[in-house]
C-alpha cells in the first residue's frame, strides 16, 4: 500500500466512522427494523392510578402487536409524575434518547405539553386519552385517537337525556362540579355552549362549583352543593377527588338523584370500587368505552389477563384501550412506512384505516387535523361492583338504575 | 345563604385548624426551645401517616389508638435526630441548618416513594362516613375526635413546659441558653427531649389527619409550608399563636371556599400570612424580639 492508498483508505474508515454522527437522524432511524414508542403517562402523584391503568396497556402493546402485525416495538416508558412540567421534560429526553414516536399522556395539560415538544422536534405524538384542543393548533405532528371535549360533552349530554328517557324520570335541577384543571375548563366549556341548546334535557344548573384537582378535602364545595338542593349532581372529576368527593357527601349525608359523569374519569376506574365499597354503587359516567365483544377486545383480554392476572379488564378497558389503540396506530403506521423517519411516518399516520379496533366507534382515520372521528360513548354505570354499560341499549348488558336507591325526596 | 351552613363550614374549619395546630405547635416548639427551624416537618408527618396506616393494615389498629406507638417512636426518633445530626450544626450559620434540614426532609420524601410508591393509601374505619347531627347541623365524626386528640395533646404538653421539673429546665433554655448553661442543666439532653416533644406533635397530629386525608408521599411540603404560615400567623415560638393560628387558617380557608371559590382558599390563607407580616411581623400572640 503507497502513501496515497493509505491515505484513501484512511479518509474512507474515518468517513464510515464519522457518518453516522454527521448524518441526519432520520437517515439512521430509517434503517432500523424495531419501533421506539416513547410512552408518557401520569404513573405518580394525583393521576397516578390511572396513568398505571393505562400504562397497562401500553406493555401488553409489543407482544399482541408482534403476533398482529410482524412489527417490533420497543417501549420507551416514561412517568410524568402528574406534572406538565415534568411531561415536557420527559418528552424531550425521550426523543433525545431515540424515540421515534410519542404516545401519551391522559391529562389533557400534559399532552398540550408533549405536543408542542412533538411538534418542535418533529416527531409524531399520538395522543391516547385527552380532550382538550389540542388537534385544533394546526399542529402537523399531533394525532388523536380519542374524543375531543365538545365531542364527550356532546356524546355525554346526549346519553343523559337517553337515561331520563329510560328511566322515565324529570330532574329540573343540577349541580354541577368539576375539577378545575385544562381538561374540566375545556369540559365546562362544552357544557356551557352546549347544555342550553339541548332542549331535550329538562333540567338547569343552579351552582358551578370548581375545585383543585389534587385537593385533599372538599368539605365546603359539598356543603355549597347540599345547599343547592339540587335534584342531582353534574360531575366533571378525576379519580382522587371522586373519592374525597363520594365520602364526604356520605359524611354530609347528600342524598341527590345521582351522580352524572358527562364524560370525566374516576367512578369507574377500580380504586373508586376498593375505596368505596357499597358507596361507590350507582354512580354514572358517560364516558367512551370499549367493545366488549370486539375481536380486538378478545385477543387484547387474553394477553391483559396473562400479564395482570389479578386483574379485570373492565377496569382498564377505557384506559389501557386507548393506550393500546395508539401504540397500535404507530406500529401500523411504521409497517406500512418502513421506516422510522419522522416525516414518512407522520404520513403513513394519516393515512391510518383501522377497522379491527376495540373501542367504540368507526374505524380509526384521522380528519386533515389529526383527529379521529365518531368514537362511540356509553352509560356506564357501578352496578353490583362492576362498571356497567346501562346506554345505548343495543350495547347495555343491565337497566340503569335512576333515581339511586339511596335517594330520598 | 343559609346560617346552618355557614355554621356547617365554620365548625368544619375550627376541627381541621385545630389538627393543623398541633402540627405547627410541634414546629414552633421546636424553634422556641432550640432554635432551629424544622424544614422536614411535613414530611415527618407523613411518615407518622404512613406509619399507621400501616398498624392499620397489618394488625386494623385504630389510628388514634395507634397514636401511642407511633408518638413513642416519634419521640425517640426526633430525640436521636437531634442528638445525632442537628445538635452539631446549632453553633452554625442559619443557612447551614436550613440546607440540613431540607436535605433531611428530600430524604425522606424519596425515601418513601421508594418503599410505599406513589400510590394513595388511607384507612377506613366506620367512623370516617359518620357524623353527629345537631338539629341541621351535621359535625364529621373523624373531624371531633381528631381535633379532640390535639386539643388533649396540646392542653398535655402546656401541663408539661408549666408544671414538671424538666418542663421548666427546657423554658429556662429556651429563655436563657448561657444562664441554663451556668447552672448545669445538660442543654443538648434538653434540646433532644424538646425536637422529641416537637415530634410526638407531629406524630399525634399525623394519626389523625389520616382519618381526614388520604396520605401520598408528595404531602409532606405542602403540610411544611401550612406549618410555617401557621406558626407566621400566630407567632413563632408561641404555642398558643400556633393553635390559633391553625384555628385561624382553617376558618378562614373555609369561609373563603363558602363565599368565594373554593380555589380561593389557599390564596386568603397566604393573604392573612402577608398582613401579619406587614402589620404584627412577630405573628398574633408572638412576642417581639
Amino acid at each position: 500500500m503507497d502513501r496515497r492508498q493509505f491515505s484513501k483508505t484512511v479518509a474512507a474508515a474515518g468517513a464510515a466512522a464519522l457518518a453516522p454522527a454527521f448524518s441526519p437522524f432520520g437517515i439512521v432511524r430509517a434503517q432500523s427494523q424495531k419501533l421506539k414508542v416513547g410512552v408518557l403517562l401520569p404513573r405518580s402523584g394525583y393521576l397516578g392510578f390511572i396513568g398505571q391503568s393505562c400504562q397497562k396497556g401500553a406493555e401488553l402493546a409489543p407482544g399482541v402487536i408482534k403476533d398482529m402485525l410482524g412489527v417490533d416495538i420497543e417501549l420507551m416508558n416514561a412517568d410524568i409524575e402528574s406534572n406538565v412540567d415534568t411531561a415536557r421534560t420527559r418528552a424531550e429526553r425521550l426523543i433525545q434518547e431515540g424515540a421515534n414516536v410519542l404516545v401519551g399522556a391522559f391529562d389533557s395539560g400534559a399532552s398540550m405539553a408533549i405536543a408542542q415538544v412533538a411538534e418542535q422536534r418533529a416527531i409524531p405524538h399520538i395522543v391516547n386519552i385527552a380532550a382538550s384542543p389540542i388537534t385544533e393548533q394546526g399542529y402537523k405532528f399531533v394525532f388523536r385517537n380519542f374524543q375531543t371535549a365538545p365531542d364527550i360533552v356532546r356524546n355525554g349530554l346526549d346519553l343523559i337525556g337517553d337515561l331520563f328517557q329510560a328511566t322515565k324520570t324529570v330532574p329540573r335541577t343540577a349541580v354541577y362540579m368539576h375539577v378545575n384543571d385544562t381538561f374540566g375548563q375545556a369540559m365546562t366549556k362544552g357544557i356551557n355552549a352546549m347544555l342550553p341548546a339541548r332542549t331535550q334535557l329538562p333540567f338547569r344548573i343552579v351552582d358551578d362549583i370548581g375545585y383543585d384537582p389534587a385537593t385533599k378535602d372538599l368539605s365546603v364545595e359539598v356543603s355549597k352543593a347540599k345547599a343547592s338542593n339540587a335534584d342531582f349532581l353534574l360531575l366533571v372529576c378525576r379519580l382522587n377527588d371522586s373519592i374525597v368527593l363520594r365520602r364526604e357527601m356520605i359524611k354530609q349525608r347528600w342524598n341527590p338523584m345521582g351522580i352524572i359523569s358527562p364524560g370525566s374519569p374516576g367512578m369507574y376506574e377500580e380504586q373508586y370500587f376498593k375505596t368505596l365499597g357499597k358507596y361507590s354503587e350507582h354512580s354514572i359516567s358517560n364516558v367512551p368505552w370499549y367493545n366488549p365483544t370486539a375481536k380486538l377486545t378478545k385477543i387484547v383480554e387474553k394477553a391483559f389477563v396473562k400479564q395482570n392476572p389479578k386483574d379485570n379488564l373492565v377496569f382498564h378497558g377505557l384506559n389501557a384501550g386507548f393506550t393500546f389503540e395508539a401504540i397500535l396506530v404507530a406500529a401500523d403506521a411504521f409497517k406500512r412506512a418502513r421506516s422510522t423517519d419522522p416525516k414518512t411516518l407522520r404520513d403513513a399516520i394519516k393515512q391510518t384505516n383501522i377497522t379491527e379496533k376495540m373501542t367504540l366507534g368507526g374505524t380509526n382515520k384521522f380528519n386533515d387535523k389529526g383527529q379521529v372521528e365518531g368514537i362511540g360513548s356509553a352509560c356506564v354505570q357501578n352496578l353490583n361492583g362492576l362498571p356497567t354499560v346501562v346506554l345505548p341499549a343495543n350495547a347495555a348488558s343491565a337497566k340503569p338504575i335512576f333515581p339511586a336507591p339511596y335517594y330520598k325526596t | 345563604m343559609s346560617v346552618d351552613l355557614v355554621a356547617n363550614v365554620v365548625i368544619g374549619g375550627v376541627l381541621a385548624g385545630l389538627v393543623y395546630g398541633l402540627m405547627a405547635l410541634g414546629l414552633s416548639v421546636i424553634f422556641g426551645v432550640v432554635r432551629v427551624v424544622n424544614f422536614a416537618h411535613g414530611e415527618m408527618m407523613t411518615i407518622a401517616m404512613y406509619a399507621t396506616t400501616i398498624l392499620f393494615a397489618a394488625f386494623k389498629l385504630d389510628p388514634f389508638l395507634a397514636m401511642l406507638p407511633v408518638a413513642a417512636a416519634f419521640f425517640a426518633f426526633g430525640y436521636a435526630l437531634q442528638k445525632g445530626l442537628i445538635n452539631p450544626f446549632i453553633t452554625r450559620p442559619e443557612h447551614s441548618q436550613f440546607m440540613l434540614l431540607v436535605a433531611v426532609a428530600i430524604i425522606m420524601v424519596n425515601g418513601l416513594l421508594m418503599i410505599f410508591g406513589p400510590d394513595a393509601r388511607s384507612v377506613q374505619t366506620e367512623y370516617q362516613l359518620e357524623s353527629y347531627e345537631f338539629g341541621k347541623i351535621l359535625v364529621d365524626k373523624a373531624r371531633v375526635y381528631a381535633a379532640a386528640a390535639a386539643v388533649i395533646t396540646a392542653s398535655a404538653l402546656f401541663l408539661f413546659f408549666k408544671k414538671t421539673l424538666t418542663g421548666k429546665a427546657i423554658r429556662a433554655c429556651a429563655d436563657n441558653h448561657l444562664g441554663a448553661r451556668i447552672v448545669g442543666l445538660n442543654v443538648k439532653h434538653l434540646y433532644a427531649l424538646t425536637f422529641g416533644l416537637g415530634s410526638v406533635c407531629v406524630a399525634v397530629a399525623g394519626c389523625a389527619m389520616v382519618v381526614l386525608v388520604d396520605v401520598t408521599p408528595g404531602l409532606g411540603p405542602y403540610y411544611t409550608l401550612l406549618a410555617f404560615v401557621i406558626v407566621i400567623v400566630g407567632g413563632l415560638g408561641s404555642m398558643g399563636g400556633a393553635l390559633l393560628g391553625g384555628v385561624l387558617i382553617g376558618v378562614s380557608e373555609a369561609l373563603a371556599g363558602l363565599f368565594i371559590a373554593p380555589s380561593a382558599k389557599s390564596m386568603v390563607s397566604f393573604g392573612l400570612l402577608i398582613l401579619v407580616l406587614l402589620f404584627r411581623p412577630q405573628g398574633l400572640l408572638g412576642k417581639r424580639p
